[in-house]
């Protein structure tokens, strides 16, 4: 798909206070009906332990994710914007509501969509190659096109010559990659992350960020991130969703203007900081709450 | 000395060999030194001299490889029926629910006081002491097994079913192999307590093994025997402990140190 060329730093102000890209004005014109993704009133109530109240993680939430949207889901610890995220993955279940991909509900995990940890969940007695290629086996591809596919999607993450490493010869950067890389193999109709960089160093989360960026922007994938970092959550998104702290709800959805392919440089751009001022008082807000 | 500071290799083996010497030189001392008769307990020369005999005169090679022949047949039968029921019982927790208080209890009978019933069930054959061993031996690779199959991480299994796996491969393909490690650990383990329970099954109603040769050697009161049968257990021990760490590294070279 054909997007807008590299601008100037220049332009980038410019874009800052211009209409909103494509993704987000997509999500926003388009009829309910053919969102790739829909979140419908989800809310989610976890048992109280001993016959303590229950707790509720999630208040009624509702999201449409278009197709090749990047979407940041922003909030504070504990607001459940992980509970929201594995509902999507079909790891946890909702209280109320429910989850419809292509129309369909979700009722369940599935390899429709990919998911990538924040902890370093790669199967530690599979080599990188043999990891990347666990959905397709499970899927009983056959061996020589698995191998194909492992070899495209190692070039794509960098990890050429690193093939036949065990995970625990890997530094956690490496890990992730190729955590990205085994989702991204599936060919998974959304990508779901959660907080995969929260992990790593600061230079080593700034370079994953442009990795996966970068991929986003060359493959077009629809994609859905939680993150606690707001920097991060502009950085990659076209619309970042604030939620409120626990229980959580959906606060505000800001639209990022900045076009792609993305330079790291945007970061430091003053329409940037003015989109990070205005999230991090919103989330400061929260984060007052519930700290 | 700083806690938890490593040692070198080399210093590792000579401190390990040490004890060895300074083991053999108290034994040697209270021995040759006259401060224990010679009835209640041999010295080392009189030992490895009665060793000699056995292997010489009296076909005890026979008899080692009987017993060796009896702990792997035992050992080998219960991990044939154990392994697969303990990951059964680990990954689904209906069948755990069924088998796990049975097998706990279970686990507590010793497996030395079935000996006189087994005798009367099965004879004084080698049915008896396979019995012996499968007794001692199963109910703990059921549980250990269960245990560690049950532990297994959760975020893996998660990972995996978002990658499309069903119920089947996640049993096959991620419960398994990161249990496998843990699990040859255990069957080293129990395998080690193999090794009592031969010798306790041979001391009664035997007619061949290491065991009914250190009773033959009670009634002779040839401690030598005796000791050189005991150590000669324990060199056993040993060998198949250090195959078994070299099997699991060669094995599962993903799994850390």
């Amino acid at each position: 798909m054909p997007h807008e060329s590299a601008m100037s730093a220049g332009g980038l102000r410019d874009a800052a206070n211009a209409v909103p890209p494509r993704g987000g004005a997509a999500a926003s014109a388009r009829p309910g009906g053919d969102h790739a993704l829909a979140i419908l009133d989800v809310s989610r109530t976890f048992a109280g332990m001993r016959g303590s109240a229950p707790t509720q993680a999630l208040l009624p939430t509702s999201l449409a994710v278009a197709d090749n949207d990047f979407i940041t889901i922003l909030g504070p610890s504990g607001c459940g914007k992980s509970t929201l995220l594995r509902i999507v993955a079909g790891l946890d279940v909702p209280t109320t509501g429910e989850v419809r991909l292509d129309g369909r509900p979700v009722r369940g995990p599935g390899a429709d969509r990919g998911m990538v940890f924040q902890s370093y969940t790669l199967f530690p007695w599979l080599t990188v190659e043999e990891n990347i290629c666990f959905g397709l086996r499970e899927k009983g591809i056959a061996r020589a096109r698995q191998a194909q596919i492992a070899a495209h999607y190692v070039a794509t993450v960098g990890l050429a010559g690193f093939e036949r490493h065990y995970p625990k010869m890997l530094s956690g950067g490496m890990q992730q990659r190729t955590a990205i890389a085994r989702a991204l193999a599936n060919e998974p109709r959304i990508l779901l992350l959660d907080e995969p960089f929260g992990a790593l160093d600061n230079q080593t989360r700034a370079l994953m960020q442009e990795l996966l960026l970068a991929i986003w922007e060359r493959e077009r994938k629809t994609v859905l991130f939680v993150t606690h970092d707001i920097e991060e959550a502009i950085f990659m998104a076209n619309r970042v969703v604030v939620m409120t702290a626990r229980p959580g709800r959906i606060k505000a959805e800001v639209a990022v203007p900045f076009p792609h392919p993305r330079h790291y440089t945007v970061k430091t751009s003053p329409a940037f900081s003015d989109l990070k001022a205005r999230l991090t008082e919103e989330i400061r807000v929260e984060a007052l709450k519930s700290a | 000395m700083t806690p938890l500071a490593p040692v070198s290799a080399a210093c590792k083996v000579t401190l390990g060999l040490a004890f060895f010497v300074l083991f053999v030189a108290a034994w040697s001392v209270v021995t040759y030194g006259g401060l224990v008769p010679k009835t209640f307990l041999a010295d080392p020369l009189t030992m490895l001299h009665e060793g000699y005999q056995l292997f010489a005169q009296f076909g005890f090679a026979k008899d080692v490889g009987i017993t060796v022949f009896r702990v792997l047949g035992g050992f080998a039968i219960a991990a044939l029926i154990g392994v697969p029921l303990g990951i059964a019982m680990g990954a689904y927790k209906p069948i755990e629910a069924f088998f796990e208080p049975f097998v706990s209890f279970a686990r507590y009978l010793p497996a030395s006081a079935f000996i006189p019933l087994l005798i009367l069930w099965a004879g004084i054959g080698e049915t008896q002491k396979l019995l012996v061993i499968f007794i001692g031996a199963f109910f703990q690779i059921v549980l250990m097994v269960a245990v560690t199959v049950g532990a297994t991480r959760r975020d893996l299994v998660e990972a995996a079913y978002t990658l499309g796996a069903n119920a089947n491969g996640i049993v096959r393909r991620v419960l398994l192999p990161s249990a496998a490690p843990a699990i040859a650990e255990a069957l080293r383990l129990v395998l080690g307590w193999a090794w009592t329970y031969v010798i306790v099954a041979e001391l009664i109603g035997a007619s061949s093994g290491i065991g009914h040769m250190i009773t033959d050697s009670q009634a002779l009161l040839n401690t030598g025997q005796i000791i050189f049968g005991i150590i000669l257990i324990g060199i056993i021990g040993l060998v198949s402990d250090f195959a078994f760490k070299y099997g699991n590294r060669a094995l599962f070279p993903w799994h850390a140190a």
